[in-house]
């Protein structure tokens, strides 16, 4: 597709998408409609990063049973990420360190970052939507 | 009294407030995003050890395990289910919900 196809309709336009994952799941519908919208936003062919951080970090907990409360355990559905081509996941070490947690402990693989790290990757992004 | 908190103590001041104004001998159950400051190894921890001299500290059990917390629970911390939850309320003349 040339330059001038992009402009005309915009459909080959890819912006780097981040989501910025901070609260726990379950106590706010924020995690699971965050998620949703991760999964929208990958049928649109976009670079999308899964950015986990502060109290998000618990979402990626291993060992999740919802049974007794009674809501969808979706911490399966971060592992389903990879069928939709959404491969970027990364977590704040310092985030994960204040809650006792190590990879270990996450169900899925990911990219344990810095704090210089997890800035510049803040900083090369056209949209952050917060969660 | 039986108080109640049911927020994330690193995402808001309802759980440091309670256990500063809880009077000893008080109980504290802690339910929903909570239940995550009286796991091993998390920034509540402390707090909640130190807390453990005056008052007494409980946990839901269902919210622990939603949240694949279960077994990280600290030591001296009293697991309960949905009918230790109804039976704490009954026990105390009167409850405080640190929303």
């Amino acid at each position: 597709m040339s330059d001038m196809d992009m402009e005309d309709d915009g459909s080959g336009i890819v912006k780097k998408f981040m989501f910025l994952n901070r609260k726990a799941p379950h106590g706010t519908v924020y995690a699971l409609e965050g998620l949703e919208v991760v999964l929208i936003t990958a049928a649109f062919d976009q670079d999308v990063s899964l950015v986990f951080t502060d109290d998000g970090v618990y979402q990626l907990m291993k060992g999740i049973d919802t049974k007794g409360i009674e809501v969808k355990d979706f911490s399966k559905t971060y592992r389903a990420l990879e069928g939709y081509d959404i491969e970027k996941l990364y977590v704040d070490r310092t985030s994960m360190e204040a809650r006792g947690l190590t990879e270990d402990d996450l169900i899925v693989d990911v990219t344990v970052m810095s704090d210089d790290e997890m800035k510049n990757l803040m900083a090369e992004q056209d949209v952050v939507i917060s969660f | 009294m039986l108080h109640i908190v049911n927020k994330s103590a690193t995402e808001r001041s309802s759980l440091e407030s309670c256990l500063r104004l809880a009077t000893k001998g008080s109980a504290v159950l802690l339910i929903e995003d909570a239940v995550y400051a009286a796991t091993k190894g998390g920034a509540a921890a402390a707090k909640i050890q130190a807390a453990q001299a005056d008052l007494k500290i409980y946990a839901l059990g269902p919210d622990l395990a939603a949240r694949g917390m279960a077994g990280r629970v600290l030591d001296g911390v009293n697991v309960v289910d949905y009918g230790g939850f109804v039976d704490l309320v009954a026990e105390h003349s009167n409850c405080q919900s640190w929303l």
